[in-house]
């Protein structure tokens, strides 16, 4: 199977990367033989099986709910790209 | 080059008897990193001025302290790959999209040596956010096999790998999530562990593939790796996966006492497209163990043939959520021109991401968008239980496994950039241990023809690390190999 010019805009959108006009030929190209190559799993007979999420027992973790620190304020803005020091600012997402 | 190349027993012991002093061992190391770096790029950040003032505050204190009350690490400088959280450390995971970022926080495992006296001397290269089996993908330029400055040192923990080869790192921590610690120990003559999952805490580690990550030592014996085990080992609140297991001393196993022990030889792993003289000094390995009490029989993992495929499925869909947060609100970089907030998130991801990741991220889209959940995602974890499966029924035979760690030798630099496919290739050995949340344990085994280094993996029962480091010690020790390369 190969994946059209549209399906891999439309992946892009979800993924939230913007594609310039020369990658996306050449992912769609890369894309496609990858999804090809997966595509050997489908010989197996999973019929039955259940998956294996992690190898892990799926357990709940519990501790006592004892208050303790979290990362103070100046380190959690330490990264931002744009802050007051108490919000991350974003660009307007609400219209007038 | 003296010190350097000790162990980390044996600098404990000077340290503690006063006969060496941190800031000595310091100025060794950083020493090592000048005369190698313009060869190499191992490292992304040096924190020489932080390490040496460590030294000093390491040195006074030494001074005060009584033989028994300094620890294990005690002034020991060590390097960490660049995906792992170290305070006050600019911590870039080879992307453009964190170039400026700086660690809030130690993860666990760097609280635990911390706690030890370790010293950080930097920060190591790696494939950006650790995709990738060459460490070309990294940002800041590809790092170069030791042995051979026109071949890759293997990935994603390239830049650990080299440097503790090259001895310009005492020891390093990397990660693993389908072979990134193994791979590139193999290629760079060294050992790397990776641990049973949920052995090491992964708090701080930047996530990956949340149910394949984990953190371990790459070191330039395996009685190193152990000594880093035992302080990076255990519980801990701030994960969730890691297990609330018993820590033994891993040092204890390495006892030489292989004599009874059962080993199998997987008949998948030496099958065609393995290079011979790969094949050949691993089978040799077998031998060794057999002549020394070791009873070694085929054993079967039938369903190895789709590890990768497998991996490629759930990696990148596991990647896709986790690398959802880089989205210029958070975590340093913003596209500087945009409409709005979803053209933001866009343009950032899109000029902060190299190829590689881009790929793994859209793939992972693909395969957990609507109509397309069960044929792949669904699909790559039930052939997961059955990989699982197939190392359980061996080890209902045996108590471990000996495969080679790669198909081939260290790869030229440029080899397979084009070629996804080829490059995922050459994790075919390590990913199914990944998806059985085995440790496995990579060893230095021989020399090729062009002089490169040869590993060979032990893979063992989950939570028995202790079996596969007794052997990996016993097989170093016999072989007496050189594998310090002319640089």
């Amino acid at each position: 199977m190969k994946l059209s010019r549209e399906e891999v805009l439309h992946i892009a959108k979800l993924a939230r990367i913007e594609l310039r006009e020369e990658e996306i030929e050449k992912f769609r190209e890369q894309l496609s033989e990858i999804l090809n190559f997966v595509e050997k799993l489908n010989e197996l007979d999973t019929e039955g099986i259940d998956p294996k999420f992690s190898v892990v027992p799926p357990e709940n973790v519990l501790r006592e709910d004892i208050p303790g620190l979290s990362l103070p304020r100046e380190k959690t803005f330490m990264n931002a790209p744009e802050t007051d020091g108490e919000f991350f600012i974003v660009p307007k997402v609400v219209k007038k | 080059m003296e010190l350097v190349n000790k162990s980390l027993r044996e600098l404990h012991t000077l340290i503690k008897r006063k006969e060496l002093k941190p800031s000595e061992l310091v100025e060794a190391v950083l020493k090592r990193i000048e005369e190698t770096e313009s060869k190499l790029n191992a490292y992304i950040t040096v924190t020489d001025e932080k390490a040496r003032r460590k030294a000093k505050i390491a040195d006074e204190e030494l001074t005060k302290l009584s033989e028994d009350e300094i620890p294990e690490l005690f002034g020991i400088p060590l390097s960490i790959k660049d995906n792992i959280n170290v305070e006050n450390v600019r911590m870039t995971c080879a992307s453009k999209i964190l170039e400026n970022f700086v660690s809030p926080y130690d993860a666990t495992v760097i609280k635990r040596l911390r706690e030890k006296g370790a010293i950080f001397v930097g920060k190591n290269n790696l494939d950006e956010f650790a995709m990738g089996s060459s460490t070309e993908t990294s940002y800041f330029g590809p790092t170069k096999n030791p042995w051979d400055l026109e071949r890759v040192p293997g990935g994603s923990s390239g830049g650990s790998a080299a440097a503790v080869s090259a001895r310009s790192a005492l020891a390093s921590l990397g990660s693993d999530t389908g072979g990134s610690i193994r791979q590139p120990a193999a290629f760079c003559g060294v050992v790397g562990l990776k641990p049973t999952y949920g052995r090491v805490s992964r708090y701080g580690l930047t996530a990956f593939a949340s149910s394949l990550d984990q953190i371990g030592p790459i070191t330039k014996t395996v009685e190193d790796a152990a000594y880093l085990l035992n302080v990076i080992s255990g519980q801990d609140s701030k994960d969730a996966t890691s297990a609330k297991i018993p820590v033994p001393n891993f040092l204890e196993a390495l006892n030489g006492e292989v004599k009874g022990l059962k080993a199998g030889l997987p008949k998948e792993y030496f099958v065609e497209g393995v290079d011979p003289e790969v094949k050949e000094n691993v089978l040799k390995v077998a031998e060794l163990l057999e002549k020394n009490g070791v009873s070694v029989e085929e054993v079967s993992l039938p369903n190895t043939k789709y590890a990768v495929e497998t991996y490629y499925i759930i990696a990148p869909a596991e990647a896709s959520s986790n690398l959802g947060r880089y989205d210029g609100v958070r975590y340093t970089y913003r596209a500087e021109n945009y409409r709005d907030l979803i053209d933001m998130y866009c343009k950032t991801r899109a000029e902060g991401f190299g190829d590689e990741v881009k790929r793994r991220i859209m793939i992972g889209t693909y395969t957990l968008s609507a109509g397309y959940y069960d044929a792949y995602y669904l699909k790559a974890q039930k052939v997961r239980t059955l990989i699982y499966q197939g190392f359980q029924n061996a080890f209902e035979k045996v108590d471990f496994l000996i495969t080679p760690v790669t198909p081939e030798t260290a790869f030229k630099i440029g080899e397979k950039t084009d070629d996804p496919i080829k490059m995922y290739l050459s994790d075919i050995f390590t990913i199914a241990v990944n998806l059985a949340g085995l440790p496995g344990i990579s060893v230095p085994c021989g020399f090729d023809s062009k002089g490169l280094p040869v590993g060979v993996q032990f893979i063992g029962r989950a939570f028995d690390e202790e079996t596969i480091l007794k052997v990996a010690d016993f097989v170093e020790k016999e072989l007496k190999l050189n594998t310090v390369p002319e640089l």
